[in-house]
């Protein structure tokens, strides 16, 4: 009896579940890998487009343009000077490249289409069989419905304006709430797991033409080929900030505490009484 | 009170210096793995999944998407080699290509050679479909040309054999351009050696008098200038032994289907 209670006790107290943990750090490793070597793969053909097709001749929405002496990243009209980071950059060596991310943004750092399309298929593989066998394990250990699940008071927007004005004094927890996560978090985690990160998965796929004619909808969802690989970019740069509220967020609320307990586990910050 | 805001503010330069050590290491170390041929082979199974998986959803002669006049490129880009530009090429070129011969060699019962003529005269294929690059852009052309799966029945494939080999005219950094497909790709309804794009006669720049179409695959899988095709069981001996020119030359998959 006592050995059952104080087991009870302790999952009751866990902040992160085994298999949160794991994904987490998995999935941490998959994305900066496809990240960095997606960043490769943009490199051979740095230019973005709307629709089926889209080609050196065709309008690009999204462009790096570059030259040995200066680099820019072009947004519809607008153009924006990116010389020594993106389009014109120096190596290692310090010999100006004209590629469109530089050397350190990218798998491989040297220049190879071959190589970072092998990094981001294998990775590509680990992460979707991670993510589905996490959100699996969510379901069935319950930590979609306990801490995801975002309840009906929750999307009422006082309460989302209340929690909006506590993350600005840097209350990230209601001392009397029994949730792990708070309201943003909840919007945040739940957006980029189960909307963010299968998009990014379902657009690579309708990049591939053998996956086209296996599934034609696929493409069409996303209004073309160049239109997902569009979208593929433009979730990839959601990520990346994603990414950077993570980390301020980390900083901010205790770093080693915070980076440890998604190690070990950690602790709840309130029980139930 | 100023030591109790120091603690957290320290540990969090040492972890900001540690991710930094850690980034650096992580990219020198991305390095060395890519240029590590075991962990190439690692990654490279990855190819194998995809192969695997794309085979297996689906109908395996599944269409690529077809699409309609409305939806060409305005200019169908070319790209690798623009001109084979050699005397024989240049010479065939002059006179339209009436004299140029594809060769059936390798594992066929009837080996034989097609005139351009020959197969301008067999029933054709049209098509509309999306050319994507490995490099990422993306094309919509109309091709014209003949089943693959007439000349590989006319000429009597053997059972021994397991690949196609295109031999092509034009050379790149000194050496001769080929690719190779499987048999399901080779009598796949929309693998043709196309003649014509877009109503017209095929373009220099787009690989004229024969390119191949393999529909479900990436760009540099479509040789251009197809002088030859050559039954064989084994990609063993061919070229560099991987399956392509650009297999060889700069590790690109065999498989082209992503």
């Amino acid at each position: 009896m006592y050995s059952d209670m104080t087991k009870g006790q302790k999952h009751r107290f866990v902040r992160h579940r085994l298999t949160t943990r794991l994904w987490h750090w998995v999935n941490a490793l998959c994305l900066l890998v496809l990240l960095m070597s997606g960043l490769m793969i943009f490199n051979a053909h740095p230019r973005l487009y709307w629709g089926e097709y889209g080609a050196n001749d065709d309008y690009a929405w999204a462009a790096v343009g570059s030259s040995q002496t200066m680099g820019y990243v072009r947004l519809g009209e607008t153009r924006i000077e990116t010389t020594g980071f993106i389009g014109n950059w120096r190596d290692s060596n310090g010999k100006v490249q004209t590629w469109a991310f530089p050397g350190w943004a990218t798998i491989p750092s040297y220049y190879s289409l071959a190589e970072g399309r092998r990094w981001h298929f294998f990775f590509a593989w680990i992460f979707s069989i991670g993510l589905t066998l996490f959100m699996i394990a969510s379901l069935l250990n319950r930590h979609v419905q306990q801490d995801l699940h975002i309840r009906r008071p929750e999307w009422h927007p006082s309460r989302i304006w209340a929690d909006i004005r506590n993350h600005f004094r840097l209350r990230f927890h209601e001392p009397d709430s029994i949730n792990i996560y708070n309201i943003l978090q909840k919007f945040s985690y739940s957006g980029v797991i189960f909307i963010l990160l299968p998009l990014m998965i379902f657009t690579g796929l309708a990049m591939s033409p053998a996956m086209d004619a296996n599934w034609p909808w696929l493409t069409d969802i996303f209004g073309g080929r160049q239109s997902a690989r569009s979208i593929h970019f433009i979730g990839m740069f959601l990520m990346v900030l994603f990414f950077i509220v993570h980390m301020a967020l980390l900083l901010l609320s205790g770093p080693f505490k915070q980076t440890w307990g998604m190690i070990t586990g950690g602790e709840r910050e309130a029980g139930p009484e | 009170m100023i030591k109790v805001a120091e603690t957290p503010l320290m540990g969090r330069r040492a972890l900001l210096t540690s991710g930094a050590v850690g980034l650096a290491g992580l990219l020198s170390g991305c390095d060395a793995l890519s240029r590590n041929q075991t962990f190439q082979n690692i990654l490279s199974s990855a190819e194998d999944a995809n192969f695997l998986v794309h085979r297996a959803l689906g109908d395996r002669m599944q269409l690529a998407s077809e699409y309609s006049i409305a939806d060409l490129s305005p200019k169908f880009r070319p790209n690798g080699t623009r001109n084979p530009g050699t005397p024989d090429y240049t010479a065939s070129a002059a006179q339209g290509f009436s004299d140029w011969q594809l060769r059936l060699t390798g594992l066929f019962a009837k080996p034989q050679n097609f005139s351009l003529p020959a197969l301008q005269s067999m029933p054709q294929r049209t098509q509309i479909t999306r050319h994507d690059c490995v490099e990422g852009w993306s094309a919509i052309g109309q091709w014209t040309g003949v089943p693959l799966k007439l000349l590989l029945d006319q000429a009597q494939l053997l059972r021994s054999a397991r690949f196609l080999v295109f031999h092509c005219a034009d050379r790149l950094g000194g050496r001769p351009y080929y690719e190779s497909i499987d048999l399901l790709d080779a009598f796949h309804p929309q693998t043709i050696l196309a003649h014509r794009l877009n109503g017209e006669a095929l373009p220099i720049e787009n690989g004229a008098p024969l390119r191949l179409r393999v529909e479900r695959q990436l760009g540099y899988k479509h040789a251009k200038y197809v002088t030859g095709i050559e039954a064989v069981a084994s990609l063993d001996n061919i070229g560099g032994g991987k399956g392509g020119y650009w297999e060889d030359v700069a590790n690109y998959e065999w498989y082209a289907g992503v």
